[in-house]
C-alpha cells in the first residue's frame, strides 16, 4: 500500500465520520447485538481517553513536590495528547467496524493498542524513576 | 411437560445487550464526572473571573455528556434498539476534545 493509498483511505475514513448515512447505505444491517457490542467498545475507548485526560490533570495537580514545572507540563501534555488520540481512534474504529460488519468483511485490525500500551508503560517507568529518585534524595 | 415457548419480537435479549450498553453509558458518564471535577479543581486555586469561566466550561462539558448519555439510555429501552446516531458519537468526541484542549491550555 503506497503512501497515497493510505492518505486516500484516511480521507475516506474522516469523511465517513461526518456522513455516517453512507455506512448504512451499503451491505446488510447486522444483528443489533453486534452493533451494541461495537458501541460498548467505543465507550470503553472513550473511558480510556477520559482516564488519560484525567491523568494529565492529576499529574499537574498532585506531583508538584516531585517534578519540576517543565517535567510536569511535558508529562501532562503527553497524557492529554494520548487522550485525544484515543478519542479520535474510538470514533474511527467504531465507524470502520460498523462498515465491516455491514459488508460481512473482517473486522479492522490496528497497532494502536500496542502503541498505547508502550506509551503507558514508558510513562509508568518514568513515574517509578521519579519516585525512586525522590525517595533516595 | 411444558410446551416449547417460541421467542417473540418484543422479548428481552437473554444476553442483556441493551442493559449492558446502558450501563456502559452510565460508567462512562461517571468517568466523565471525575475528569470534569479534576478539570474544575485545576483552576480552583487561581480564583477570579477566568477561573469561574473555566470551571463553568468543565461543568458544561459534563452536562452535555450527561444529556447525550441520557438520550441514548432512553433509546436503548426499546426491544431492538437502533444504531448509535453518528451525531451522538461525534458530540462525545467533541466533549473529550474540549476537555483535553482546556487541560492543555490550563497546564501550559
Amino acid at each position: 500500500m503506497s503512501v497515497f493509498d493510505q492518505l486516500g483511505a484516511g480521507r475516506d475514513a474522516v469523511r465517513l465520520w461526518f456522513t455516517p448515512s453512507r455506512v448504512q447505505g451499503e451491505g446488510e444491517t447486522p444483528d443489533y447485538r453486534f452493533s451494541l457490542a461495537n458501541e460498548r467498545t467505543f465507550l470503553a475507548w472513550i473511558r480510556t481517553a477520559l482516564a488519560l485526560i484525567g491523568g494529565g490533570f492529576a499529574v499537574d495537580q498532585f506531583l508538584t513536590d516531585h517534578l519540576t514545572h517543565w517535567a510536569r507540563v511535558t508529562l501532562a501534555l503527553a497524557l492529554l495528547a494520548g487522550g485525544v488520540a484515543c478519542t479520535l481512534r474510538a470514533v474511527n474504529h467504531w465507524v470502520r467496524c460498523e462498515r465491516a460488519m455491514r459488508r460481512g468483511a473482517d473486522l479492522p485490525v490496528s497497532r494502536f493498542p500496542a502503541v498505547l500500551a508502550l506509551l503507558v508503560a514508558v510513562i509508568a517507568v518514568a513515574m517509578v524513576a521519579v519516585v525512586l529518585v525522590g525517595w533516595a534524595g | 411437560m411444558s410446551a416449547v415457548r417460541h421467542p417473540v419480537e418484543t422479548d428481552r435479549d437473554p444476553g442483556l445487550q441493551p442493559e449492558r450498553t446502558r450501563l456502559a453509558w452510565r460508567r462512562t458518564t461517571l468517568s466523565c464526572a471525575v475528569t470534569a471535577v479534576l478539570a474544575g479543581r485545576q483552576v480552583l486555586h487561581t480564583g477570579g473571573a477566568s477561573a469561574a469561566l473555566a470551571a463553568s466550561l468543565a461543568a458544561l462539558v459534563f452536562l452535555v455528556f450527561l444529556w447525550l448519555a441520557h438520550r441514548r439510555i432512553l433509546q436503548l429501552d426499546a426491544p431492538r434498539p437502533g444504531l448509535l446516531p453518528a451525531a451522538s458519537a461525534l458530540a462525545v468526541v467533541v466533549c473529550m476534545l474540549a476537555l483535553a484542549v482546556f487541560g492543555a491550555a490550563v497546564v501550559w
